[in-house]
């Protein structure tokens, strides 16, 4: 299909194309680089859930809860709204709290692990379908609770959500701030975008690296015939929990990422659709293959924003009935029918002859 | 008291509607082993269809007494609902059958998330109040009341259960039903066509759902495309909680989790000293499913079955 | 100090419903015996298996490996301390290489974490690196290294046997216990297996078999237990045992004895 070759294999027209990619996109507008910056954060948000569903084959269907808890960490630990709705931690930071970057990265990573592994426990017995079932539950009930939180005491702020929350500081300048570097400006949506550059490609080599290890063997082993994994003395629960915990720390990370670059959340931004479109971009792009991974989630993170210029026309056409946000929502359940019945292993799976294949292809990170 | 009787009375009436829900999931999964998550949307799309229906009919046939064009409305949709889980079952679901366990699940979902699109595509995204063709006087019962779409929605029950019994029990199709949920290969070894009895599954599961969600409409005033999600859900719980595959089961599994769901919501905020309150009553089916299948994953009604190596 | 015993059970029964699988069932194996476990169809030998490796829980029994006292509660502890199985239906990593599926047998003597995984420490590679030189040195052992890298599901059903008897060693075992690994096989594969068989008794390996072919088992086998309807009915060498009034009884009707 792709030639992974020329792709891959040549590594600097690659790393070309993605530090370049802000600047090639800037004539046609700055919400371009927005979507490339979403894409991104949605693209760490699939590796994650392919560590839980593509090597270990546990389907989350409440994946969405750890962005949801990354986010609101942030949200909470750098906004006004504590301060405001609670005098006595006023009182104690009184210049308010604001929390920077190298504090919430970890932060995020290990309060959504923890929620990781809270949330997996339970399902560790269970069996394909319920288990998806009860993560999805799961996922419900984390974003009723937020969004029923300003009762009695207010923590979640409700459906009105969490605002003024700060942008990421790096080396002291607030990236919500353009870069003037003299001879080029550099504005807010590009210094995300190489912030959210850099945390996908450590997160691939992550993925990458446990992916060929001990640890990724046994997921992958449990993923094939969990009772033949035990039968070979594999601690299936702690390695289950592990799996849980590890891709629920990617979830926690884009979460405070995307709360940073909003400036704002709310309950609405993580809704069971956006659990089930993270799960689409997994299966559909290539279930346990990192390329194929981050093409479908670049696919139905973009491709959905693009469609706004054509959503324009048709909307028009059908007399306001189709839009945007309803194209999106058909052409992905569409993907997702068509996909399983016509290309089950996904628009780009593991090549067929495993490692031998991909090492002819040139080692890659 | 009284409190208690009115919440018994919804919780039964609401555990009807899961009840009928809950027998399209268990049958389904009986029989082919696959959750159909876009069961919910068939409620949906019977609702929605009787509300076209019904704003035709109305007009047309002013004279008509208002049961009788819901009773009218009810039937032609559910042929419709029928028609379209026999389309998808056939052009989704079967050629999937042999399929890792995963494909079919992602297929349900997409379906699921396809048909709210139409839905919201054909119908429009707004809430649509529907019509009252009953009357509205609620009638005492001790200290609590009953609305006549109450009464019906129990008697209309009880009357689809009966059939749905018969059909399974004296029926060569019901036969057929029992034995190839039983043992695929044989039943087809006695001439049962597989194919055929799992079409006959989605056709009976189209009617009930449609049936449940036209009495839903009617009960709770408004039809619109997401309706069918929450009601689809908890159904899928009750049929759980009853013991996944036995029709019985099913039924009981959806009484209980309506009783348990009214009560509790009812009671909730005097239980919780008011810190929670009737809004987190929807998360009661998730914590009813979460706990049946850690503690008791067979259902009140269900086989242990053992895993063989 | 190995010892002598590697697996003695007594008294194993499990009860399913309504139907007694095993009763009372004994069992002695020594070390660098190649014992052998026989009946007719239902008597109970893959249920045996799976008592003693833990898939289901047995009734009542004594089970002892290597000298100690051990519970067959949790599978994988029993195969961690030292119980490896094939199984009837091959179990194989279907999508993972054939190289792939015995390295990841080689979990349960090894440690390396998530740590060592992300940061690729020093004892993380040194121990990848002995992992997979273990498991290339299997793949040979059993005779299928020339297909380290294929797709365990794509290989012949004979390529598999192997692959999964060859990932049974990786764990270590004190035990290796075949689960009817000739099923399936024509002649040409039985006479292969066992010579991988008596290649693996003579390099110390104790191993317990369950197999039908009752000549394979004459052939290979140093001791045998024969089972009928959950019960031992007879045991001993298998001249002894091919003599046993009962067991021909037992097989009565399978023209095999």
């Amino acid at each position: 299909m792709l030639n992974t070759n020329a792709l891959f294999g040549n590594r600097w027209l690659l790393a070309s194309v993605l530090l370049l990619l802000p600047f090639v996109l800037q004539p046609f507008g700055n919400a371009w680089i927005r979507i490339a910056d979403m894409s991104l954060l949605y693209v760490l948000l699939a590796l994650g859930l392919n560590i839980v569903v593509g090597y270990a084959g546990l389907l989350d269907l409440g994946y969405v809860a750890f962005f949801a808890v990354g986010a609101y960490l942030f949200g909470l630990l750098a906004s006004p709204h504590l301060t405001d709705a609670f005098p006595w931690i006023a009182t104690m930071f009184s210049n308010g709290l604001h929390l920077s970057l190298w504090m919430v990265l970890p932060m995020a990573a290990g309060v959504a692990a923890l929620f990781g592994i809270v949330l997996g426990a339970p399902t560790l017995k269970l069996r394909g379908d319920y288990l998806a079932i009860v993560t999805l539950g799961f996922g419900e009930i984390i974003r009723v609770f937020l969004n029923n939180l300003d009762q009695p005491v207010n923590i979640t702020n409700g459906p009105k959500g969490i605002g003024s929350i700060d942008a990421v500081s790096v080396f002291g300048h607030p990236l919500s701030k353009r870069l003037d570097l003299g001879f080029i400006e550099l504005p807010s949506v590009t210094l995300y975008y190489y912030l959210f550059l850099v945390l996908v490609v450590v997160s691939v080599v992550v993925c990458h690296r446990l992916e060929n290890s001990r640890i990724g063997r046994a997921w992958m082993a449990i993923r094939e015939d969990e009772i033949a994994a035990k039968a070979m003395g594999l601690n299936t629960r702690n390695l289950k929990l592990m799996a849980f915990g590890m891709g629920a720390t990617f979830g926690g990370i884009s979460g405070a990422m995307f709360a940073a670059f909003q400036g704002f959340v709310s309950p609405e931004s993580f809704s069971l659709m956006e659990s089930v479109m993270i799960v689409a971009m997994v299966v559909l792009g290539g279930l346990g293959h990192l390329p194929g991974v981050i093409l479908g989630a670049v696919l139905l993170a973009a491709l959905p924003e693009a469609l706004r210029y054509v959503a324009g026309p048709l909307q028009e056409m059908t007399g306001g009935r189709l839009d945007a946000a309803i194209l999106r929502q058909l052409l992905i359940s569409l993907a997702m029918v068509g996909v399983m019945l016509w290309r089950p292993s996904g628009l780009w799976p593991k090549p067929e002859y495993g490692k031998r294949l991909q090492s002819v292809e040139g080692r890659n990170a | 008291m009284d409190v208690l009787l009115q919440q018994v009375i919804n919780g039964l009436v609401l555990g009807s509607m899961y009840a009928l829900v809950a027998l399209g999931y268990t049958m389904v999964y009986g029989i082919i082993n696959l959750i159909n998550f876009a069961h919910g949307e068939v409620l949906m799309i019977g609702a929605l269809c009787s509300w076209s229906l019904i704003n035709i009919l109305q007009p047309a046939f002013p004279n008509l007494p208002g049961w009788m064009i819901l009773l009218m409305a009810m039937a032609l949709a559910s042929m419709a609902a029928a028609a379209l889980n026999f389309a998808i079952e056939k052009i989704a679901y079967r050629p999937l059958r042999n399929a890792p366990k995963l494909a079919p699940l992602i297929t349900a979902i997409g379906m699921s998330i396809f048909l709210q699109t139409i839905a919201m595509i054909v119908w429009k995204p707004n809430y649509k109040p529907f019509p009252t063709l009953l009357p509205s006087t609620p009638i005492a019962i001790g200290e609590a009341v009953i609305t006549p779409t109450q009464l019906m929605i129990l008697g209309l029950t009880a009357v689809a259960l009966a059939v749905l019994s018969w059909l399974v029990n004296a029926t060569r199709l019901g036969r057929a039903m029992r034995a190839t949920a039983e043992n695929p290969r044989m039943a087809s070894l006695m001439g049962v066509k597989p194919d055929m009895v799992i079409s006959a599954t989605f056709i009976i599961g189209a009617v009930l759902a449609t049936l449940a969600g036209v009495m839903w409409a009617s009960n709770y005033g408004t039809v619109h495309h997401a309706m069918g999600f929450l009601p689809g859900l908890k159904a899928f719980t009750a049929a759980v909680f009853g013991g996944i595959g036995n029709l019985g089961g099913a039924v009981v599994g959806g009484l209980l989790l309506g009783l348990i769901e009214s009560i509790g919501s009812g009671y909730l905020g005097e239980l919780t000293g008011g810190v929670m309150g009737s809004q987190y009553s929807d998360i009661f089916a998730f914590l009813v499913l979460i706990l049946v299948l850690t503690l008791r994953p067979s259902g009140l009604m269900g086989e242990r079955v053992a895993d063989r190596a | 100090m190995l010892s002598q015993h590697v697996l003695q059970v007594a008294g194993v029964s499990k009860r399913f419903g309504g139907l007694q699988a095993l009763n009372d069932v004994h069992l002695n194996i020594e070390r660098g015996q190649v014992y052998g476990l026989i009946g007719p169809n239902g008597a109970g030998k893959t249920t045996f298996f799976n008592v003693i490796t833990g898939l289901y829980p047995a009734d009542s029994g004594s089970f002892v490996l290597a000298d100690q006292l051990y519970q067959p509660k949790d599978v994988h502890l029993v195969a961690k301390a030292g119980i490896a199985r094939t199984f009837q239906n091959i179990r194989l990593f279907a999508e993972m290489t054939a190289l792939e599926n015995v390295m990841v047998a080689r979990h349960v003597r090894t440690h390396s974490g998530l740590l060592g995984a992300i940061f690729r420490t020093k004892s993380f590679t040194q121990e990848e690196k002995e992992i997979a030189e273990r498991a290339h040195e299997l793949l040979a052992y059993v005779g299928i290294d020339t297909l380290a890298d294929v797709k365990a599901r794509t290989l012949s059903y004979g390529d598999q046997r192997r692959l999964e008897i060859a990932r049974a060693l990786a764990t270590d075992p004190q035990l290796l216990a075949l689960d009817e690994p000739a099923a399936g096989m024509n002649a040409t594969e039985k006479v292969q297996l066992r010579a991988l068989i008596d290649k693996i008794r003579h390099d110390h390996r104790t191993v317990l078999l369950i197999e039908h072919d009752v000549k394979l088992v004459m052939g290979l086998c140093d001791r045998v237990t024969v089972l009928d309807e959950g019960q031992v009915i007879a045991e001993g060498t298998p001249a002894h045992v091919q003599r046993d009034a009962r067991v021909m009884q037992a097989y009565l009707g399978t023209a095999q004895v």
